[in-house]
């Protein structure tokens, strides 16, 4: 791997309405080239309908140093989860 | 003793139609063949999987019109026959598609100049008399576009990269350049699909295709066509080079060896 290449990100939306979600990394030269390489890896089996790219250098990411202090207090909280409704049989993506 | 004598079952085309439909599907089934050794042996895994995806895409192509011809006129038992059991002096691609993979330039500027002509040969296609054939072309312009996209992107690179990059572009540009005369060459064949409104003339576009691919070179560091006093051609005639020898003896291995051979 030379110097040239940067690490990208890809998110991936297999199709309208739902939300992009990540996919893997591909390494490219810029962006144009992060673009085809990430249809050429993560598409091939119709997978999706829009990409969006992002240099994994840019992603801010919380510490795991500080896991216990930022994740921990939802642990006990159950009455957050929206476990008391009954969803309709016609729903598809909730 | 020629092994392949046992085994040959397909017979050449006897109607201009198939004849023209057999050399669109050999480009693809050739070209398609040389990209697929770049199978592990890329420079980078993206790419490697980028060439091979391009790979299938063309044998795909192939397969569709093999299996086209054949419901027209009975050459072979099926596609396989068809494909990868011809002698040497039967397939009619173009020389440029069997041209070696030398380096990465040479990949890609290959592509280049075949995919930008694929574009404009299928386009001819898209009215054709035969609604299938027609089909088919609309199905692999979406392929091609691609194609040539992935292509030009690495030809401008390449040509306005580094000293060595731009280096080996022109070194690339030298020794393929001359066999792009063929891609536009007129013969009976072709006069003949014109004429039973197989396909539009697309061989009058070279000027344009010219344009536009030396428009494109110019812009990759500058990059300047050689001047090629003869254009060199036969494939359309099987009067082929070396190098297609050598891809037929990898590609047709298996089906000579166990004839009948299915995955």
């Amino acid at each position: 791997m030379t110097k040239n290449w940067h690490l990208y990100e890809v998110f991936i939306r297999s199709k309208n309405g739902l939300a992009h979600k990540h996919a893997g990394s591909v390494h490219a030269q810029d962006a144009e080239t992060a673009v085809l390489s990430a249809r050429d890896l993560y598409t091939r089996r119709g997978e999706a309908s829009s990409l969006w790219i992002m240099k994994s250098a840019d992603i801010i990411a919380s510490d795991p140093g500080e896991v216990g202090e930022l994740f921990d207090p939802a642990d006990d909280k159950i009455y957050r989860h929206p476990t008391f409704y009954t969803v309709p049989d016609g729903v598809k993506n909730m | 003793m020629n092994i392949a004598e046992n085994y040959i079952g397909a017979t050449t085309p006897s109607s201009p139609k198939t004849a023209y439909m057999l050399r669109l599907a050999d480009n693809a089934l050739i070209l398609g063949q040389r990209l697929s050794e770049m199978c592990g042996h890329a420079p980078e895994m993206e790419l490697d999987l980028a060439l091979t995806n391009i790979s299938l895409d063309l044998i795909g192509q192939a397969k569709l019109l093999f299996e086209h011809i054949l419901t027209l006129e009975d050459l072979a038992p099926n596609a396989d026959v068809l494909a990868l059991t011809r002698p040497q002096d039967q397939y009619t691609n173009l020389l440029l598609v069997a041209q070696p993979n030398v380096d990465f330039a040479h990949i890609v500027l290959r592509q280049y100049l075949f995919s930008t002509m694929q574009k404009i040969q299928y386009e001819a296609l898209l009215g054709s008399s035969d609604k299938t054939l027609a089909a088919i072309a609309e199905k692999s312009l979406k392929e091609i576009a691609y194609h040539i996209r992935f292509a030009k992107s690495w030809v401008l690179r390449l040509g306005d990269g580094t000293p060595e990059s731009s280096e080996r572009m022109a070194d690339a540009l030298d020794c393929l350049w001359r066999f792009t005369g063929e891609m536009f060459e007129r013969d009976n064949i072709i006069e003949q699909a014109e004429v039973s409104g197989l396909s539009t003339d697309f061989t009058s576009s070279y000027e344009d295709w010219q344009m536009e691919v030396k428009d494109g070179l110019a812009e990759a560091g500058g990059l300047v066509a050689p001047e090629v006093g003869q254009m060199i051609m036969g494939g359309h005639k099987g009067q082929h080079d070396e190098h297609l020898g050598h891809i037929l003896s990898d590609m047709q291995f298996m089906q000579l060896r166990h004839p009948g051979l299915q995955w």
